[in-house]
């Protein structure tokens, strides 16, 4: 029972960071129409960013904050220079864009900082807190990160007059340029926030998986398998596939398949939602007269 | 003059649609442009507000708009009732009406602004927090317009807004139209099937026949004119 215990609470604080990553799948896909392949390079880039800072000496949260600044400046970057020519392109073309956008900042990573696996800071204590022992420190501070960058989100889009407009450019580009939301923009801001999340995504798995050019792969794998569990298309539904997926992964592996096949259950739940139902549990069906 | 076009020419890809139109649109007043379907009238609204490639001189207020983009017109103050409403259909009523006051900076105007547009249109304040895909055909026509007055604009330009309702809906809702008219001082261009209410709605009229202005003149003398009576009245 305790080890049970012990896998989901353990499941949970991964599948925050899962949640995270999904989340901003599902940012770009709203904007796009597209999954973005890449976005978990993009993550894996600016936390090597975030360990050039702390080992230039930069204390650990200011370096996070100004990696956070950083990547959302890189994310409205490559929407404006790599994404924006081919906004009207055909799917396959956008698709092979975004895969050249992977193997790019894969191997400039790789021959910036070579190949070598790197330890990566935690900011929270390595002995467990408050008396819980199921989780380690760090594991319980992901989870409340996980859970800041979320709420935040969600205050920005609900309540904000930005996070309004943005909601709407993605929703209806017409309408939008007709009340003189700039549209072009919105979508660019869109990348920037995905880049900002996905960044803190990629701190916080990295002191559990360590830095290397290849860490996001599995874990951008999880992350589409929780978007798709939730319904590409729902922000709420990414989340708590984030979080099942996290503990399903994490329960699967430990007593049922093994650690080996893990990755596998990722697979299985892409091909599951695909085949049982597309729109996932919260994600909307689209029905298209003919 | 508010609104001076002039030579207008607009095509979809090879497809040319409009072939050097000339009007014009005094602040404050209303013109209808009447015509068949595929005249043109949809593409000379869309042409307005650069969602179609142009040729030609448009001028609002005196300065040339045509060439700037969509969201730079609607911040010159032209708010565009589109074709098929544009409803947010995922959005609350009010989120679609807040939208419409994206550009305005002054929050206690918009507030009062809020407060008038659900006077006009009392059903929108009863489904303030309803998802707007949800409201009737009518409640969307009612929300396109109310979120292109919360621009506070200069110029409406309103794309059949009568499709699709049901005839007492048109007439009441072409009563708030000249309520709003005479109140705002909200000049209007107004395109419509319903040619009988919208000669009685307007102060000048186009008739619009395959790209090119056929007519001209006052809505009066245009109600009266055989051509259009037999054509477009039915009597």
């Amino acid at each position: 029972m305790d080890a049970l215990l012990h896998q989901v609470l353990a499941g949970l604080a991964t599948g925050g960071i899962y949640a995270s990553l999904a989340l901003a799948l599902v940012m770009i896909y709203h904007a796009t129409h597209l999954v973005n392949f890449a976005q978990g390079e993009m993550a894996m880039f600016t936390t090597y960013i975030a360990w050039s800072l702390i080992n230039a000496g930069m204390p650990y949260w200011p370096a996070f904050l100004l990696t956070v600044g950083i990547a959302f400046i890189l994310g409205i970057f490559i929407e404006r220079i790599v994404i924006r020519p081919v906004e009207n392109a055909p799917v396959l073309g956008v698709v092979v864009v975004f895969i050249g956008l992977l193997v790019i900042l894969n191997s400039v990573a790789g021959w910036i900082y070579t190949y070598t696996i790197k330890s990566f800071p935690s900011p929270f204590p390595p002995q467990p807190v408050l008396g819980i022992h199921y989780l380690s420190a760090h594991e319980l501070g992901a989870i409340g990160v996980t859970l800041a960058v979320l709420a935040l989100l969600y205050a920005f889009f609900r309540f904000t007059p930005l996070g309004l407009a943005m909601r709407a450019a993605a929703q209806n580009p017409e309408s939008s340029r007709l009340v003189g939301i700039r549209v072009g923009w919105m979508l660019a801001l869109g990348w920037g926030l995905a880049a900002a999340v996905g960044a803190v995504a990629g701190m916080m798995v990295a002191p559990i998986v360590y830095l290397d050019p290849n860490m996001m792969g599995g874990i951008l794998l999880y992350a589409f398998a929780a978007a798709l569990l939730g319904g590409i298309d729902s922000p709420g539904g990414a989340v708590l596939g984030g979080f099942a997926v996290g503990v399903l992964e994490n329960v699967l592996g430990a007593f049922v398949i093994g650690n080996e096949l893990k990755l596998a259950v990722a697979l299985v739940l892409i091909v599951g939602v695909l085949l049982v139902k597309p729109s996932g549990f919260f994600g909307r069906v689209y029905v298209t007269r003919v | 003059m508010l609104l001076e076009v002039s030579g207008l020419h607009a095509a979809y890809g090879a497809t040319r649609v409009l072939h050097g139109i000339d009007f014009g649109l005094e602040p404050g007043s209303i013109t209808a442009l009447l015509g068949a379907n595929g005249a043109g009238k949809t593409t000379t609204l869309r042409a307005i507000c650069a969602m179609v490639e142009v040729r030609g001189e448009i001028r609002f207020g005196g300065e040339r708009i045509d060439g700037r983009s969509t969201e730079d017109i609607a911040r010159l103050g032209i708010a565009h009732v589109p074709d098929g409403r544009g409803t947010f259909l995922n959005l609350t009523t009010e989120e679609n009406l807040r939208l419409g006051a994206y550009t305005r900076k002054d929050r206690v105007a918009v507030a009062a602004d809020l407060e008038r547009v659900y006077g006009y249109f009392p059903r929108l304040k009863e489904r303030r927090a309803q998802q707007a895909g949800t409201l009737s055909g009518g409640e969307q026509q009612m929300l396109a317009v109310s979120r292109a007055l919360m621009l506070a604009p200069k110029l409406m330009l309103l794309d059949e807004p009568s499709f699709g309702l049901a005839p007492l809906l048109v007439r009441e809702l072409f009563e708030i139209l000249r309520a709003i008219n005479a109140r705002e001082r909200v000049a209007m261009l107004l395109v419509e099937q319903n040619a009988a209410m919208a000669l009685d709605l307007a102060d000048r009229a186009y008739l619009i026949e395959t790209g090119r202005v056929a007519l001209a003149g006052a809505a009066d003398e245009l109600k009266r004119d055989d051509g259009v009576r037999h054509a477009y009245l039915g009597y």
